[in-house]
């Protein structure tokens, strides 16, 4: 055994393409499946479409507020728009997102024919669907059908004693309670599979220390889902008996707390951060080893940050309330937790910077998008540090500042790593090459639109622009930048529209991939593009952390050296 | 190496447990922090009596689940099933003390969950352990009714653990809320 290659089974042909098939019975199929590629895909064009109708409600806002004195919109509306606008692009677009690369890329990174629970996971993927229609559905039931239009107006984070039932009347708070509690009960469904998965079904010869690092940042992932999304759904439980059976968790009347609610969201609040950007973390750390043709560098030191971060994120979460006034302990010890985060966060950088130092880059749009993911994630960390300092919170807490960095992070850096892990896995998924000259036209536009945007939202920020208004007296100093932040959103919307309009038109005219297009080294690429039913014929056996690099370089294996 | 793919069943329990734990410890601590903080009464000394025969009843029940996955294990059915509805005997002892306590507190006491924070707070988390005893008892009843119909073997065994886990969890909850609501705060 000890100079035998690594067993992997042979290739075998790609099915066909379902376009010969009946509509209704290719539906059917897609409806019933219990698949982990079908429904990563599912959660993944899923997100995809709320991405799209949370980016509509952010466009509308940024019409509404690129003038001074500007009555496109009511301000009811427009607190109903940065409501859903928040909501949706979390729970709807965002976590949906990472749970179809998470799906669709696990199992077959470690080898496995399947996630653990199959079932589970379509469970799991209609429960979060349901809890999207729901909260869509308050539009034309939040005040009975009989009602005009409406839509939860609380905020994404829903402080009380707004949302009690005095100052939100109607069921439209209700329904943003019931759907993020029926998509809490996927997304944990979603973890505990993804855990098991990991724990139980990898492949002969994947060791912990030799999966790959997007297995690796997963679990945490998964781990963070489970211990978050209870506190979550605890909250959203006290606030439905609050709002229903009389109770009084929130009610300061009957000595009720309403800080206790901003504790018990943001416990949630601030680990979904981390649920959110470790997913992303995983695909910059596959795409960036891959075209700078290294081997990630520190492999070992990137799954002990992984593992800090999840820890760390788990007690920073008071950082969002420090304007709501709190001890001075409590104060010092969320600036101090917030600043230790930036530790494992700053030793990411490095090491993806350590891994493209001396790299022969190869910069295909996945590449680029992982470049300016460093770039634009390393700016977001240092406003987060400043944030993190009480004083200046104080000054510029819940004002366009702190829109500014949390969608740097969110746009920056998420969104980034989720674009670049479309370019990379496209081909695997779909069999076809996405468009490199149209990518680059969606790369170039859409960083141009997001510096605009969020590069020159600081500004007003730092001027005392406060968020969640609907509009500004003229003669601020606001103006121009409110203009330049509405005009980069043009440039995004478009840069957004290329990428759907490519990976469509690479569906069909997409030049053919083949199994490995990239020369990659983790397993899902010896498999075929689009990858069989049962992904691999036989349960591959492995020996080091790039499996497919033994296999193509017999003669300088990576085993020989672990 | 990696878990067995047998053990799944288990490892997933395990994180269905880790979830649950987390939504009950928010109950908790949202319990503690109102203890003592209602603004009218009644208060938990007025009108909370420690329940320890059904709570003796409930942690009995995990030992005779106990011995049922033991004997299913070593293929003695009919063993399995009696322990399996003493199981259920003394889940549905626990849950009708439950019921007649908070029929005592509505009706003879004036509590109700919008009285006081108090209400609010105990019935919310009482009120919680006893919907996951009701979703445990449904669960228990089904298998004891397929093994009436001779459907669960040996073979099943394994499932018969994991299904029983959470059955474990949902007292060792117990001994929680129990020592928090009538041992530390009343």
């Amino acid at each position: 055994m000890a100079d035998a290659q690594p067993i992997l089974p042979p290739l075998v042909i790609s099915p066909e393409r379902e376009s010969s098939r009946p509509l209704v019975q290719v539906l059917h199929d897609w409806i019933i499946t219990v698949d982990h590629k079908r429904l990563g895909l599912m959660y993944f064009s899923y997100g995809i479409l709320f991405l799209v109708i949370g980016g509509v409600e952010a466009s509308i806002m940024r019409a509404q507020l690129a003038v001074a004195n500007n009555h496109l919109v009511s301000p009811e509306v427009f607190n109903r728009l940065f409501t859903m606008h928040g909501t949706t692009m979390i729970f709807f677009a965002a976590m949906p997102i990472v749970f179809g690369f998470a799906n669709y890329l696990v199992p077959l990174m470690i080898g496995a024919r399947d996630m653990a629970f199959p079932r589970l996971n379509a469970w799991g993927f209609w429960m979060s669907a349901l809890g999207g229609i729901i909260l869509y559905f308050s539009f034309i039931g939040g005040f009975g059908l009989y009602g005009a239009g409406s839509a939860p107006d609380v905020g994404w984070f829903a402080y009380a004693p707004l949302t009690s039932p005095a100052f939100s009347v109607g069921h439209s708070t209700d329904y943003w309670i019931v759907g993020i509690l029926v998509s809490g009960f996927g997304s944990i469904a979603t973890a505990l599979n993804v855990m098991t998965t990991i724990l139980c079904l990898r492949c002969p010869g994947m060791k912990l220390n030799r999966m790959p690092l997007f297995v690796w940042m997963n679990t945490v992932m998964a781990a963070l889902v489970l211990v978050a999304i209870g506190p979550l759904t605890a909250a959203q439980l006290m606030l439905l008996i609050d709002r229903y059976l009389g109770g009084h968790f929130f009610d300061t009347q009957a000595g009720g707390s309403a800080v206790i609610w901003m504790h018990f969201f943001w416990i949630f609040g601030h680990p979904e951060v981390y649920i959110l950007v470790l997913p992303a973390f995983a695909i910059v750390s596959e795409v960036i080893p891959v075209f700078s043709r290294k081997p990630i560098f520190g492999y070992s030191i990137m799954v002990a940050a992984t593992v800090s971060i999840g820890f760390i994120s788990l007690g920073v979460w008071a950082h969002h309330m420090f304007t709501v006034g709190m001890t001075s302990y409590a104060n010092a010890f969320f600036v101090a937790s917030t600043a230790a985060i930036a530790v494992p966060t700053g030793i990411k950088i490095f090491n993806w910077v350590g891994t493209m130092w001396g790299g022969k880059i190869i910069y295909k749009v996945a590449m680029l998008f992982c470049v300016a993911f460093l770039c634009q994630f390393l700016i977001a960390g240092l406003t987060g540090i400043m944030l993190a300092s009480a004083p200046f919170d104080w000054q510029l807490g819940n004002s366009y500042f702190v829109v500014a960095h949390f969608h740097y992070v969110i746009l920056g850096g998420i969104v980034m790593a989720v674009f670049a892990g479309t370019y990379y896995w496209y081909p695997k998924v779909v069999g076809r090459m996405m468009n490199e000259t149209l990518g680059k036209w969606h790369f170039w536009l859409f960083v141009i639109g997001f510096h605009l945007t969020f590069d020159f939202m600081h500004v007003p920020g730092l001027l005392g622009m406060p968020r969640r208004i609907y509009t500004y007296e003229a003669s601020r100093g606001w103006e121009v930048w409110n203009l330049i932040v509405s005009i980069g959103v043009i440039f995004q919307a478009v840069g957004v529209l290329l990428w759907v309009a490519n990976v469509i038109w690479s569906y069909y005219k997409g030049e053919i991939a083949g199994n490995d297009p990239w020369d990659a080294w983790t397993l899902e690429w010896h498999t075929t593009s689009p990858p069989p039913e049962y992904n691999y014929a036989e349960i591959p056996v492995i020996r080091s952390r790039r499996p497919l690099w033994d296999l193509k370089h017999p003669e300088d294996p990576d085993w020989k050296y672990e | 190496m990696p878990l067995s793919a047998n053990l799944r069943g288990k490892v997933g329990m395990w994180c269905l447990i880790i979830a649950e734990s987390a939504i009950f410890s928010i109950f908790i601590v949202a319990y503690l922090y109102y203890a003592g903080k209602s603004l009218s009464g009644p208060t938990p000394a007025q009108v909370l009596d420690v329940p320890y025969f059904t709570s003796i009843c409930l942690f009995s029940s995990s030992l005779t689940i106990l011995l049922a996955e033991k004997a299913l294990h070593h293929g003695k059915v009919k063993r399995f099933g009696f322990f399996w509805f003493l199981t259920i005997a003394l889940g549905v002892i626990f849950l009708v003390g439950t019921g007649r306590e908070w029929y005592r507190l509505i009706y003879q006491d004036g509590l109700t969950i919008s009285t006081n924070l108090f209400g609010t707070t105990f019935y919310s988390l009482v009120g919680l352990h006893a919907f996951h005893v009701t979703v445990g008892l449904i669960g228990l009843t089904i298998i004891w009714l397929l093994t009436l119909f001779g459907a669960v073997k040996q073979e099943h065994s394994e499932r018969i653990s994991v299904f029983a886990m959470y059955w474990h969890f949902v007292d060792a909850i117990w001994v929680v809320v129990l020592s928090v609501v009538y041992f530390i705060t009343r």
